[in-house]
């Protein structure tokens, strides 16, 4: 969401502003009182999570309970991930949660955006889209209770599915091994959708309606208008609701935690869910952080590529 | 123009969507209403209005503290992010020093790692230290989460401050500090309200660090309160629905309330732009 707000903003200033400063900084004295006033964000930074995220890696290459002496392991801990069943398949279900998280959302809103292009110019749209939005707000904890009582074998889906006579369809949904992770999945389509949509509506009220025009006279039937002007404008929109929505998938934790811990067997075990078990649980530290470096490692380079797949000037 | 067909579609489908958003919370709220004698295991729609489940959850789920440790805690963190980010953000767009966009970039790192990458060793250290359990375990860790994005965010928008504005500041004789306080400070009102809402609803909203770092009943946030909660009550889901609710109102309460601010912050934002 923060990015949300902020990304479009960032990429959007004059392309003169940076050039500037080197410039000038050539000429200028160093000013020191600068690094006194990053100072105390950087103490807190380096001493909670930077100087954690090295011990993290260095963790990672030992055999570590936690309690007792540890010892070396060298990779041991990162062959275990390839090797170990359960680790590879938290590693699958990330990227099928992928599609439920980031693929479904984007592609339906982006197929509602063609519909609605002038939508941010109808008279309270901003209360829809407060609506739309509320999803990201409320706690993972709250949305994870709430899908739990409709997904129960007596919960609102079941019963639905009854009273149209599909009882045969009706099962424990979070509870039966084929059901359960794209059961979840659909929690996080739910939840993202929502932010996809504001991401795009407000997009396409920033592209030029001179665009539309243009395209109008250039007799351009709306299929044609939707990949000419509308997808082209929301790249940078796009983008970002990637991005968001990938991570999202990635660290799912809290939401795994709530409603299935992984289960049933290990149908919705997902990595962020195996660090935080292995470490606190079953007391394996060091395959935790080996896990917990594996992941942040995918997240960078996926984040990497999204935004390398797109390439537009951004100064930071 | 719009067309009214065209009207009528679009409203249509912010109708639908909205509504899918909403269906599952409105089953919440519904069943919290529902009187507990007629709660069964799911959703319930209620004959009569019954607030019950609100003081049943209230009491036997000690959320009076819980709520108090949550409030404790993202106010700290709220406070603490935002002044901290101010001068950062301050130092990283006005003054010229080597290694500031290094330094600059090294906090962006904040923004990609997962809080999973960085728990564990924190509560080794934390423990060592003997701050598990309290709530500096939870105010610092998440300040620094935080901060990441807050020096992000202020960088930008005392960046997009005209030139002009910093230069009548600096005739008129004014100081770093005074230009900082006096001047971008209030300017960037919209955008400190913004990141304030941002950090205060990721603080509250946070499970995994409370998870992990209290095992003391009494300092457990409000969303961990309701997990442990939600273990103890599996059949009676309107208590448990109405435990949700008192978790979820605070930040949707302030979303609500500050959704103005909120918008007007993007749009301002991407004018300037």
């Amino acid at each position: 969401m923060a990015a949300t707000a902020h990304r479009p903003t960032a990429r959007k200033r004059p392309a003169g502003a940076p050039t500037r400063e080197p410039v000038r900084r050539r000429g200028r004295v160093v000013q020191w009182k600068g690094y006194l006033y990053a100072l105390p964000a950087l103490i807190v930074l380096t001493v909670f999570l930077l100087v954690p995220l090295g011990q993290l890696v260095q963790i990672s290459l030992f055999h570590w309970d936690g309690i007792s002496v540890s010892t070396w392991a060298g990779f041991d801990n990162y062959t275990e991930i390839a090797r170990d069943p359960r680790l590879r398949a938290g590693f699958l279900h990330s990227f099928i949660l992928i599609l439920f998280f980031s693929v479904i959302p984007i592609a339906l809103a982006l197929m509602l955006a063609a519909v609605t292009t002038r939508a941010g110019r109808l008279r309270g749209v901003s209360v829809f889209r407060a609506m739309i939005f509320l999803p990201q707000v409320v706690a993972m904890v709250v949305t994870a209770t709430a899908w739990t009582a409709i997904y129960a074998p007596d919960g609102v889906l079941n019963t639905a599915l009854r009273a149209i006579g599909l009882e045969s369809v009706a099962r424990p949904w979070l509870g039966d091994f084929s059901t359960a992770l794209p059961a979840v999945g659909l929690i996080g389509t739910w939840l993202e959708i929502g932010l996809c949509l504001v991401l795009f509506v407000a997009g396409i009220g920033q592209i030029p309606a001179e665009l539309y025009e243009a395209a109008k006279l250039d007799g351009a039937g709306p299929v044609r208008e939707f990949f000419a002007v509308t997808l082209p404008g929301l790249r940078g929109q796009i983008t970002v609701a990637l991005t968001l929505t990938v991570i999202a998938a990635l660290r799912t934790f809290d939401l795994v935690y709530v409603a299935t811990h992984g289960g049933p067997g290990n149908a919705t075990s997902l990595p962020a869910y195996e660090v935080y078990n292995r470490a606190f649980g079953t007391g394996q530290v060091g395959s935790a952080c080996a896990i917990a470096v594996t992941l942040t490692a995918v997240i960078l380079l996926l984040t990497f590529l999204i935004t390398k797949v797109q390439p537009q000037e951004d100064q930071t | 123009m719009i067309s009214a067909r065209e009207r009528v579609l679009n409203y249509a489908i912010l109708t639908l969507f909205a509504a899918l958003a909403l269906l599952p919370l409105i089953g919440v709220v519904s069943s919290a209403l529902t009187p507990a004698a007629e709660s069964g295991p799911s959703f319930t729609w209620p004959r009569h209005l019954d607030l019950g489940n609100f003081g049943t959850a209230w009491r036997q789920g000690h959320f009076a503290t819980y709520l108090t440790s949550s409030l404790l805690v993202a106010v700290s963190v709220v406070v603490l992010t935002a002044v901290l980010a101010i001068l950062a953000g301050f130092s990283f767009a006005h003054f010229d020093y080597p290694g500031r966009s290094a330094l600059f970039y090294i906090t962006l790192i904040g923004l990609m790692v997962p809080p999973e990458a960085f728990v564990i060793p924190l509560y080794f250290n934390l423990r060592d230290t003997g701050l598990t359990d309290s709530y500096w375990s939870l105010i610092l860790p998440q300040t620094a989460q935080s901060l990441a994005f807050g020096v992000f965010w202020m960088r930008n928008f005392f960046r997009s401050v005209p030139v002009s504005v910093i230069e009548a500041a600096r005739l008129d004789g004014a100081s770093d500090w005074r230009l900082l306080w006096r001047i971008l400070v209030p300017t960037s009102r919209p955008a400190l309200l913004t990141m304030a809402m941002l950090v205060f609803m990721w603080t509250w909203n946070e499970f995994l660090l409370p998870l992990v770092m209290i095992t003391d009943e009494s300092k457990r946030t409000a969303p961990l309160g309701l997990a442990f909660f939600q273990s103890e009550h599996t059949t009676q889901y309107s208590v448990l629905a109405a435990a949700s609710i008192i978790v979820a109102l605070p930040v949707v309460a302030s979303y609500v309330f500050l959704q103005r601010h909120f918008i007007s912050g993007m749009l301002s934002g991407a004018v300037k732009g």
